[in-house]
């Protein structure tokens, strides 16, 4: 058997997490006291993440992009049929290092943000880590549910202790709405077990479910992914948490969480239950619709900004759901792009949003405005992601918009047209959000001393500035990796 | 004439559990309060004994004339019983020095309680079984009402013994009427038996007993009073070792002297009954709690209702299922009763869960084994319970039980709500105080099953495996 990159990729974070809190334990924490010593900690986490990624990339190189299937597996068993199985093909591929990419740029961003429990923000963000890879390579149905499951305690942690004043409502709010959904879906697997004789995911895509067994299999993962992505109308545990995790956790729960979702919709709902998808594919194309306008026009008018983009966020995982249920592969295609670039778009919108709410303590939209005089640098990439966010061509925003309307619009032109109402409501929001707090003149006194970025700001916003551009211009650089795979999926769902 | 191989074969931890006592009753009389000291070392040497013997007899055998039978079903839950017994036993030796009431009997007390499990598991005959219960419960209500100059002990040993002198009547007014309409008092008799209606209400009678002896709902009223007024160490005990044996006890009544699962108006329909009440009674009754124990009581009544869900699925399906749940649920329950007894300040132990408050801040090593055991209570992934749910999920879907099912699915986000309130507070409130530290083998425990807790989840293969053969044997 050859080396297990994907379980390096998936538990050298873990490793990290445990090191650092030995050798906490070990050296005593009086650490506690002095601030000097706690960045050390966050060095040291930072070196685990971006050794993760470096690994990743390795796996990459390993990986083949045009072999459809599933590659660099490993097999263990578990017990009874159940194993630890992994393996990954082009769709995890393209997550997995938006997570190994986003994670080392989450913690780095923190430096200086957070004061206290510095450790335990660490070890929480190195497990969250561990859990969000293995949900991307888990080939078994218990195994994925493990991951996707375990991954809600750090986050639940993230937000309860280094959140903002109603955290702890926000975290309830988030666990126990997942929960819910996830628990059905637990069922659904275990209904699935019962009556295909295995988990492995490979198998269940070849095994022929009975249409009404599917109809609520599928309502059960639905219920579970929906939750997840957020769609309309479970998306309201997304603006709490949003607006009260730290910057770090925001980055990460738009970067990576919410792409759980879609990637279920792909990795199980399409595959193993085709008739049921094609059955409820005007229910997702209403419910992503409505997302699209509902929640662009409900972002137009808040006043706080992470709300806004929560919001956005919203609307932009409807582009997603739009494209998958559209069944051709330009739909597909385009939401696996949608999703990776909203989870550079996205993370770094919330970087931009953090870096003024660090100096200012505030996130009301109000309280900015002239930002542009005192802080060029800022104003400059804030506009790049800004138009990223509406879909201007050129930056990666752009491509998926496109594509999943295309898809669409194959598949039901009054989908495409909704969703393209929406796109004119995400120039109005985003250009407002930019008009009112970079342009004019400087009315709040407070603004007056206010910095221009750091270089450690810039340091975690320009690589996805970079990104973001990059993969507008040559979207192919996505497209060859994930290619294989979702023509995999129609075809399994066609042959299905 | 008994044969002593026969008998050994089938019962021989409990002739040594009988015997340790009896002489555990003399050394008393003759060392007084010499033995006080050493006393908790035997009885915890001799349950590990019986846990070990009753490995060396895993097959078990028929004794006293077919009024007993053991085999590696009622030997699992044995062995998990006695082990936890023995766990209990060592956590209370510190707890009753500090209050001064460290006394031999109890010791005694809980080797007899023991007994009393290893009879109820070994019983193949319903008078056998009435026995065991007896001696079981005697002995329990005597350890509740252990501390006996504080009223809240008196209460709770009171309210024990009233309700359960109850529960035990209506058992045994099942068991006659049983007994009148089949013939006879072994399993098997009354498996065979013309199913009427005389028998139909001996098993309803039976079953609210038993039900009692499991606290589930509606039978479960005593459980928090009880949990919240014992001295904790005794309720470490009531919420493990009984709790196993009964369970388990229950469902081999179940499978063995009425395996006519339809004759009886489907049985299955009023344990779901019970389950379903168990699991909503537990979920909703504790999140308003701010007692620990009686929050860990509550917990029980709903854990109960799951493990009744495998019950309700038969033998085929629900029997691996209990075993695994259920020893998952008292690994836990062993820990967290272990946190219980770590809350200790100077001037006496604390039972508010606000006390807990920043625990991470003093103890993080402590709060992170705590929030292992919660979470594997709560069925969570990464820990064992989860695996004991996914088996009691898969059992009620393989028996087709799927309301029971959905009951459990939202019970179980209910009584998440409670769990995570624990966590939060353990690890995000502002600290309070520090605890005093307490004994080794209590700060043991605690480390030791959350270890276990997250071992059992990533080996779980040869416990697993174990546990089916186990209920295998039980179809037979």
């Amino acid at each position: 058997m050859d080396f297990p990159i994907l379980s390096a990729v998936t538990f050298l974070p873990l490793a990290g997490a445990v090191l650092i809190m030995l050798i906490q334990a070990l050296t005593g924490r009086q650490a506690e006291a002095s601030g000097e010593s706690d960045d050390r900690v966050l060095y040291a986490g930072l070196v685990f993440s971006i050794a993760t990624f470096l690994v990743s990339v390795v796996m990459l190189f390993a990986f083949q992009a045009d072999a459809p299937g599933y590659q660099l597996t490993e097999n263990v068993p578990w017990f009874g049929g159940i194993n630890y199985s992994m393996g990954v093909d082009g769709l995890s591929v393209a997550l997995i290092l938006l997570t190994t990419c986003l994670t080392p740029i989450a913690l780095f961003a923190s430096l200086g943000s957070i004061r206290h429990r510095l450790t335990e923000y660490v070890v929480a963000f190195l497990v969250l880590e561990t859990f969000m890879i293995g949900v991307f390579c888990a080939l078994d149905l218990v195994l994925f549910y493990v991951f996707f499951e375990a991954g809600l305690i750090p986050m639940f942690i993230i937000i309860g202790v280094w959140g903002g004043v109603d955290r702890i409502y926000a975290s309830f709010k988030f666990f126990l709405y997942t929960l819910l959904g996830s628990l059905f879906m637990l069922a659904a697997i275990v209904y699935m077990y019962l009556a295909a004789g295995t988990s492995d995911i490979g198998a269940l895509e070849q095994f022929a479910f009975d249409p009404g067994a599917q109809t609520w299999l599928f309502l059960a993962f639905f219920a579970s992914f929906a939750v997840k992505l957020p769609m309309w109308p479970v998306h309201t545990w997304l603006p709490d948490a949003h607006v009260q995790a730290p910057t770090a956790g925001s980055v990460i729960l738009a970067g990576v969480l919410l792409k759980m979702g879609g990637y279920g919709l792909l990795r199980f709902s399409l595959p193993m239950f085709p008739d049921a998808s094609l059955m409820f594919q005007p229910f997702v194309f209403t419910l992503s619709v409505i997302a699209i306008v509902y929640a662009s026009l409900v972002a137009w008018r808040q006043t706080d900004m992470k709300k806004l983009i929560a919001y956005s966020s919203v609307a932009h995982m409807g582009f997603v759901t739009l494209g998958i249920f559209s069944f051709n592969e330009v739909g597909v295609q385009g939401a696996v792009f949608q999703m990776v670039s909203h989870g550079l778009i996205s993370g770094a919108l919330f970087l931009i949003v953090g870096i003024v709410y660090d100096r200012m303590h505030t996130r009301e939209i109000s309280a900015y405005g002239g930002l542009a005089n005192r802080m060029p640098v800022y104003a400059t990439l804030f506009m790049i992601f800004t138009m990223a966010n509406v879909g201007l061509p050129g930056t990666s925003g752009f491509v998926g918009e496109i594509l999943t309307m295309t898809g669409a619009f194959q598949a039901s032109t009054w989908a495409a047209a909704g969703a393209a109402l929406g796109v004119i409501f995400s120039a109005v929001y985003m250009l407002t959000l930019y008009r009112r707090t970079v342009f004019g003149e400087i009315t709040n006194p407070a603004l007056a001393q206010i910095k221009d970025m750091s270089t450690r700001e810039l340091i975690c916003v320009v690589p996805l500035a970079a990104g973001t551009i990059l993969f507008g211009i040559m979207p192919n650089l996505i497209f060859d990796i994930t290619r294989a795979s979702s023509l995999r999926v129609l075809s399994l769902m066609a042959g299905g | 004439m008994v044969d002593l191989e026969t008998l050994l074969r089938a019962m021989a931890p409990e002739v040594v559990l009988a015997a340790a006592g009896l002489v555990g009753v003399l050394a008393g009389a003759i060392l007084g309060d010499r033995f006080t000291g050493p006393s908790f070392r035997f009885g915890a040497i001799v349950l590990v004994g019986a846990a070990v013997l009753t490995g060396l007899h895993w097959e078990g055998g028929r004794a006293f004339d077919g009024l007993a039978q053991t085999g590696p079903f009622v030997n699992f839950a044995k062995i998990v019983s006695y082990l936890s017994a023995a766990v209990t036993l060592l956590m209370a030796e510190g707890f009753l020095r500090r209050h001064g009431t460290q006394r031999y009997e109890y010791a005694l007390l809980m080797l007899f309680a023991a007994l009393g499990i290893g009879t109820i598991l070994s019983s193949a005959n319903l008078m056998v079984l009435y026995l065991g219960i007896e001696m079981l419960s005697l002995s329990s209500y005597v350890l509740a009402s252990f501390h006996r100059d504080s009223a809240r002990s008196a209460e709770a040993g009171l309210k024990y013994f009233v309700l359960g002198a109850l529960a035990s009547g209506l058992l045994l007014y099942g068991i006659s009427l049983v007994y009148g309409f089949s013939g006879g008092t072994d399993y098997e008799t009354v498996a065979a038996a013309e199913p009427d209606i005389g028998l139909l209400f001996g098993m309803v009678l039976m079953i609210t007993g038993l039900a009692f002896k499991v606290s589930a709902a509606p039978m479960h009223v005593w459980t928090p009073d009880v949990y919240e007024g014992a001295p904790s160490p005794v309720v470490a005990f009531f919420a493990t070792a009984p709790k196993m044996a009964a369970m388990i006890v229950f469902a081999v009544i179940m499978f063995r002297a009425f395996p006519q699962v339809d004759a009886f108006k489907n049985w299955q329909v009023i344990i779901g009954i019970i389950a379903a009440a168990s699991m909503l009674v537990g979920a909703f009754g504790a999140l308003l709690q701010t007692n620990l124990k009686r929050l860990l009581g509550y917990s029980s009544i709903a854990n109960m209702g799951y493990a009744l869900v495998a019950l309700a699925a038969g033998a085929e399906y629900g029997g691996p299922a209990l075993l695994l749940f259920m020893t998952a649920y008292v690994v836990a329950s062993l820990g967290l009763f272990g946190g219980v007894l770590s809350m200790h300040r100077e001037g006496g132990m604390v039972e508010n869960i606000h006390e807990l408050s920043g625990l991470v801040r003093h103890r993080p090593a402590l709060t992170l084994a705590l929030s292992i055991l919660i979470i594997s209570v709560a069925g969570f992934p990464l820990a064992f319970g989860f695996l004991g749910k996914l088996a009691v999920v898969e059992a009620g879907l393989a028996a087709g039980l799927l309301p029971l099912i959905i009951i459990l699915i939202l019970s179980s986000v209910i009584a998440f709500g409670y769990y995570l309130r624990l966590i939060l507070i353990m690890w995000v409130k502002e600290p309070v105080e520090p605890f005093e530290p307490v004994d080794a083998w209590v700060t043991g425990t605690v480390f030791a099953t959350a270890i276990a807790s997250v071992a059992l989840f990533v080996f779980i293969s040869p416990l697993s495996d174990l546990a089916q053969s186990a209920a295998a044997s039980l179809a037979l």
